[in-house]
């Protein structure tokens, strides 16, 4: 389809005039955009002050907005249950319906995923900087501050400048232990922590289509680290069928026009590429996990959790490489699955044996270690082979610390040799 | 918010990200006023102490980089800083400290313009910053309509408070 003038809209564009009830928009432009889901974790309790300030006195649509408490769950210190409190009493107070609390709780951007919170077309917001996850749907889903949120709470829109975009088509088949993950690492190495900021990444290609929802969740997520406002999948037949008996408001699905124009096409070919790992401190410092094995980087701890990879297809993939193994002497291998239902598939399936016959720990679903705030925390000597998303200092506890971030199935392997490891050395 | 802006320049260096701004260990701390005593700690220590309202703070690239927390721009806007100019900002921090109604402009450049002390003369409307010690000036994209009127309302939470009552004030006169 082509515009008037000749030139096409990119996924986040449509998107966003749809949003703002506009024919088109071009980037730089403010819009008035109606949110179709906001959500909320321990930061929306800042919310709560403003949102009086304003002298608002109901919510827009409780029906579109979810809280679901994931960073200290349960609470384990108390300013984490003050905030915890202040939720509770504000979801109670203006109704809000849709609270995820201790027992059904799960990372904040899992809940909206396996529930079907978001789907193609939205508008979503949240309170945490990685709600770019949930563009995998094909939506424009970004963070924003608590004021911010206030806003949203009491008008149902939030302004927005139109971002650029930036297209990442992805072609070539991923080989042998190479995972979704170890294809974000390698865009972030090219890209860089800065070279998406106020942009928003569009990923396409022959690998991009053929990628899972989870595995989509996965890149997505890290579109955050680039500084991107906002990462996203085109919808397909993958995301319906996901999505299908679990959408929790209609969809408005939306393509990007062939014609769109991009601030820049970055094109990169998988056929080739090794699993990879983004080494301290910061996720663009990526190398090729087998040269950074050959230097024998002992860890203290291994992570698989976090909001970038603890879905049961990661944890399934990693239970299969631990069977048969244990952990390494003087590793500390903690595995924290993405969500309550997840936790209750892993015991189902047996998977939680597999680890902690192993000598792992198997924790209850929460952000875990992934933020140095709750457990899992880091001495300044000691070096963690992790499966989240950030490594800068000071993010799993000390400021010395070393963390490194990989695919599943490395931290997996790294846990039983003790150090930095290539899956595919394993077996 | 004027349409002139006038203070005296504090300069600070690329990437300070939320963490130099407000410590994670003063995330707890509610009270604006509490806030302030701590802002600044790592990156410009004698800033707390030494500033005065109205001053600027000149910065480099990618300012206020990192977490999404809104205490870095709140401590801000507590201790009375005049404006934030900076080379480039980054994402939350640009959107948060515009909401708190903190003029905060993207002017590339005009961290090599100043030294510590200068005194700076921003126009918001025309888009020009201009060093009234050396004389020399750069020119900024301005600010779009829309956020310029939310700086003049004095931020977010006053322009929503604003907008709410109009709509009572409309549903009272209905017949
Ligand atoms: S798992 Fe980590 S990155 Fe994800 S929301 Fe929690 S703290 Fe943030």
């Amino acid at each position: 389809m082509t515009n008037s003038n000749g030139h096409g809209q990119t996924l986040a564009e449509k998107i966003l005039a749809r949003s703002a009830g506009l024919d088109r928009v071009v980037p730089g432009q403010i819009v008035e955009g109606n949110v179709d889901l906001a959500m909320m974790h321990e930061q929306g309790a800042q919310t709560v002050a403003p949102f009086h300030q304003m002298g608002a006195e109901k919510v827009w649509d409780p029906d579109r907005v979810v809280i679901a408490i994931d960073h200290w769950v349960p609470a384990s210190t108390e300013g984490a249950a003050v905030l915890h409190r202040i939720l509770r009493k504000f979801a109670a107070e203006v109704n809000l319906p849709h609270f995820y609390d201790v027992g059904r709780h799960g990372i904040c951007h899992q809940i909206l995923a396996e529930n079907g919170w978001v789907v193609p077309g939205d508008l979503a917001v949240g309170t945490d900087s990685h709600t770019n996850m949930l563009g995998a749907m094909g939506a424009v889903a970004a963070g924003v501050g608590p004021t911010e949120m206030a806003a949203v709470l009491a008008l149902g829109r939030l302004w927005l400048k139109v971002p650029p975009t930036i297209r990442i088509e992805v072609n070539g088949r991923l080989g042998k232990g190479v995972t979704a993950k170890d294809l974000v690492l390698r865009v972030l190495g090219e890209v860089k922590t800065t070279g998406a900021t106020y942009k928003a990444v569009e990923f396409g290609g022959s690998t991009v289509e053929g990628l899972s929802m989870p595995e989509r969740f996965t890149i997505c997520n890290m579109t955050t680290e680039m500084g991107a406002k906002a990462g996203m999948v085109a919808p397909d037949s993958k995301t319906y069928e996901y999505l299908e008996k679990i959408a929790k408001h209609p969809m408005h699905p939306t393509q990007p026009d062939r014609d769109a124009s991009y601030e820049r096409t970055i094109r990169i070919d998988v056929d080739d590429m090794p699993p990879m790992v983004a080494c301290p401190y910061s996720p663009d410092n990526v190398r090729p996990l087998s040269d950074v094995a050959r230097e024998h980087v002992t860890i203290d701890q291994a992570f698989l959790g976090s909001c970038t990879n603890a879905r049961i297809e990661d944890i399934r993939e990693g239970a299969a490489l631990m069977k048969g193994h244990t952990v390494a002497k003087g590793v500390r291998f903690i595995v924290s699955p993405a969500s309550t239902p997840i936790y209750e598939q892993c015991l189902k399936e047996g998977l939680i044996e597999v680890f902690t016959e192993a000598g792992a720990v198997f924790t209850n679903s929460s952000c875990s270690a992934c933020f140095g705030g709750n457990m899992g925390i880091l001495a300044p000597e000691e070096a963690c082979a992790s499966s989240s998303n950030r490594n800068f200092p000071g993010r799993m506890g000390a400021k010395e610390a070393r963390i490194y971030l990989m695919s599943p199935a490395a931290v997996v392997a790294s846990a039983i040799r003790g150090e930095v490891a290539d899956p595919r050395d394993l077996v | 918010m004027q349409e002139v802006i006038e203070g005296r320049v504090w300069t600070l260096p690329h990437d300070v990200d939320t963490d130099q701004i407000i410590s994670g260990k003063y995330l707890t701390i509610i009270d604006p006023n509490e806030l302030k005593k701590h802002v600044f700690e790592i990156a410009l220590p004698e800033f707390a102490q030494e500033a005065r309202p109205g001053d600027i703070l000149v910065a480099d690239e990618n300012f206020g980089c990192g977490s999404s927390r809104e205490h870095a721009p709140q401590a801000m806007r507590a201790i009375g800083v005049g404006a934030v100019v900076a080379d480039s900002f980054a994402r939350i921090f640009f959107r948060n400290a515009i909401n708190l109604g903190l003029p905060t402009i993207e002017a590339r450049g005009v961290r090599a313009l100043f030294e510590k002390g200068e005194i700076a003369r921003i126009e918001m409307r025309k888009g020009r910053i201009t060093n009234l010690r050396t004389g020399r000036s750069i020119e900024f994209p301005p600010l779009p309509s829309h956020l310029l009127e939310l700086l003049e309302a004095g931020g977010l939470v006053e322009k929503v408070r604003r907008e709410l009552e109009a709509q009572k004030a409309a549903a009272r006169a209905a017949p």
